[in-house]
């Protein structure tokens, strides 16, 4: 016996069970894409609370002011969140030095000179860069590169910022390398063949035209890769040391804010304790600093982005 | 009357070509810098510990003595941690890269959650720890169980996969989901019999990718207080646990040198796992990949 197309579709269309499913699954949907959403308001609500727990017993001036961060005296326990701020800095400082120069030449040399065969290979080894775990970096760190820069510079101590920022700054260049590299390789072939025409070397191109072009993508990159250098936590806790310090000093040991985290998460600083909210404020103050830097990054890619 | 004064030519464009040449030359070295960055850290690992490797390594637990120190709850609790965050991370995923691409209207809640995404991936590490030792370990009393961690490293992967799947959805062409429409198919109908079997490639590579993140990442684990010498074998995602990263950790933080090897060789087969995923992604796009 056959079916008619009408019945077919009579019957297709009595399914109430189809339609009802068909309605449903766009609402699941939203349901599972509002996870992501959740867990930003999550992230924001569990540090503001925690936070506001540690300010009803340290004040908001001791912790933002202060210059001592002595959380684990008998005596005077004392929240200052610079020294922490500081040992931050000084590793991400070095990190650039080493990234930045490294990354943009590795991207320009992919972007205008190598051949196709070439860019094949090498971009894959800087994904692999990429992929390395940060423990395996700081691994690197602490049995590499601290012996060898003591080796050359005695007065280095086997915790300090010099060694993590390096190995941090290494980390970070595939970023730059192939985010600053994207964005050399849209800027459009004819206006780098008209220079070319005219009698510019390729070097010319790529400093006159290339880079000037892309700018905005090489600063957003570079922006990008601080903020991953800010909250890198595995390379500073195993080669930068747990002393928290105000000064300029390099070559001793610091304390950034992640390694305070993993410092006190190791430990077992009872739930409850002021030393326990104290890594939610620490926390609070990284998410801030991460998240300036992804929004300026965002907004000099789209303000400053050269349109052709 | 001579209007190109030749030797002046000559002489700037020499000086040009040379510029030039040097600056290829620096250019080629900073590559090569980060290349030579690899080699040797991986030429640095394997020489530490390639001898400490051997089938005990793989079978003991770990040890106060460094010569009897093993991976094995380690590597089998990384694998209790895959089995949770796989299945969770993947179905968040793609469940929101669907939404996202097929239904979602262009409103203001769309960008948000596009925007939303974006500004996660850029979260650290770390901060995820936080939230999951008070949201999961505290908040929903899992302790620190395999449950809790992979709950925790599967929101830190999720913008991964959800832009992955994305990018994978979308690069499906226009005319398939048109001819499938048009033949009567319901949206849904279409999406998994037709968009989803074009796009599995690339969501499985992305994917792949993601979770080979999830097992090199320690800091999360830290912080919701994932112990680390551990002489028994979990029985299920409710149990506490170890996980490579973690062991690698406790292992180079030690005073000892000879745990240092102990850490190399823990490294050797952490990267060893990351390999095999790594290939197995590759392979998935080179075989499935069908171009439209």
């Amino acid at each position: 016996m056959r079916t008619s197309v009408q019945e077919m579709i009579a019957q297709s269309k009595g399914k109430k069970n189809k339609k009802f499913m068909e309605k449903m699954i766009p609402v699941i949907l939203f349901l599972i894409a509002s996870v992501s959403v959740l867990t930003t308001i999550g992230i924001v609500v569990t540090l503001v609370i925690e936070t506001i727990t540690f300010f009803t017993r340290v004040s908001v001036a001791d912790f933002l002011f202060g210059t001592t961060w002595l959380p684990f005296s008998n005596k005077q326990e004392l929240f200052g969140i610079w020294p922490l701020i500081i040992g931050t800095l000084k590793v991400t400082l070095i990190a650039v030095i080493v990234a930045v120069p490294i990354g943009i030449a590795s991207a320009i040399y992919l972007s205008e000179y190598a051949s196709e065969t070439v860019r094949r290979i090498v971009k894959p080894v800087l994904e692999v860069l990429a992929g390395v775990p940060t423990i395996v970096y700081g691994f690197f760190a602490l049995t590499f590169v601290t012996p060898l820069l003591q080796s050359v510079f005695p007065e280095i101590k086997i915790f300090n910022a010099i060694s993590p920022g390096i190995v941090v700054g290494i980390m970070i260049i595939p970023m730059i390398a192939s985010l600053s590299e994207d964005a050399m390789s849209s800027v459009p072939k004819q206006i780098r063949e008209g220079a070319l025409a005219m009698g510019s070397t390729k070097f010319e191109v790529a400093w006159k035209i290339t880079v000037p072009a892309a700018l905005s993508g090489i600063i957003a990159s570079i922006v990008l890769a601080v903020s991953r250098a800010i909250g890198e936590t595995m390379i500073v806790s195993l080669a930068g040391g747990s002393t928290p310090k105000f000064n300029g000093d390099f070559t001793d040991s610091i304390q950034t804010m992640t390694a305070y985290i993993v410092q006190v998460s190791k430990g077992d600083a009872g739930y409850g304790t002021t030393i326990y909210y104290s890594i939610y404020a620490v926390g609070f103050t990284l998410f801030i600093f991460t998240m300036l830097m992804n929004i300026l990054a965002g907004y000099v890619s789209k303000r400053f982005r050269e349109e052709y | 009357m001579r209007y190109i004064e030749h030797e002046r030519v000559v002489k700037r464009m020499n000086g040009r070509l040379v510029t030039n040449v040097i600056f290829k030359g620096i250019f080629l070295a900073a590559t090569s810098l980060a290349i030579l960055a690899l080699v040797l850290l991986a030429y640095r690992i394997i020489t530490q510990g390639a001898g400490h490797l051997s089938l005990d390594f793989l079978s003991n637990f770990s040890s106060r003595f460094p010569d009897r120190a093993g991976i094995k709850a380690a590597l089998i609790g990384s694998l209790w941690l895959m089995a949770v965050v796989a299945p969770t991370a993947i179905i968040l995923g793609v469940g929101s890269a669907i939404y996202l691409e097929e239904y979602a209207k262009k409103n203001k809640i769309t960008s948000f959650i596009r925007i939303n995404i974006a500004n996660l991936a850029g979260v650290p590490s770390i901060v995820f720890g936080l939230l999951g030792l008070t949201i999961f370990v505290r908040a929903f009393a899992l302790g620190n169980s395999i449950l809790a961690a992979g709950f925790t490293m599967s929101l830190l992967i999720l913008p991964v996969i959800i832009v992955a799947s994305q990018e994978a959805i979308r690069s499906v062409p226009g005319e398939l989901r048109e001819a499938s429409l048009g033949m009567g198919a319901t949206k849904w109908q279409t999406i998994v019999k037709i968009i989803l079997p074009a796009a599995i490639p690339g969501i499985l590579t992305g994917s792949i990718l993601a979770l080979s993140r999830a097992i090199g990442e320690t800091a999360p684990l830290i912080v919701i207080g994932v112990p680390v010498i551990i002489q028994f074998l979990p029985a299920g995602i409710m149990d506490t646990f170890t996980a490579l990263p973690i062991q690698i950790f406790d292992w180079a933080s030690r005073p000892q040198q000879e745990f240092q090897t102990v850490a190399a060789a823990g490294i050797i087969v952490l990267m060893i796992f990351l390999l095999l995923m790594n290939s197995i992604a590759v392979i998935i796009r080179n075989k499935f990949q069908k171009r439209y």
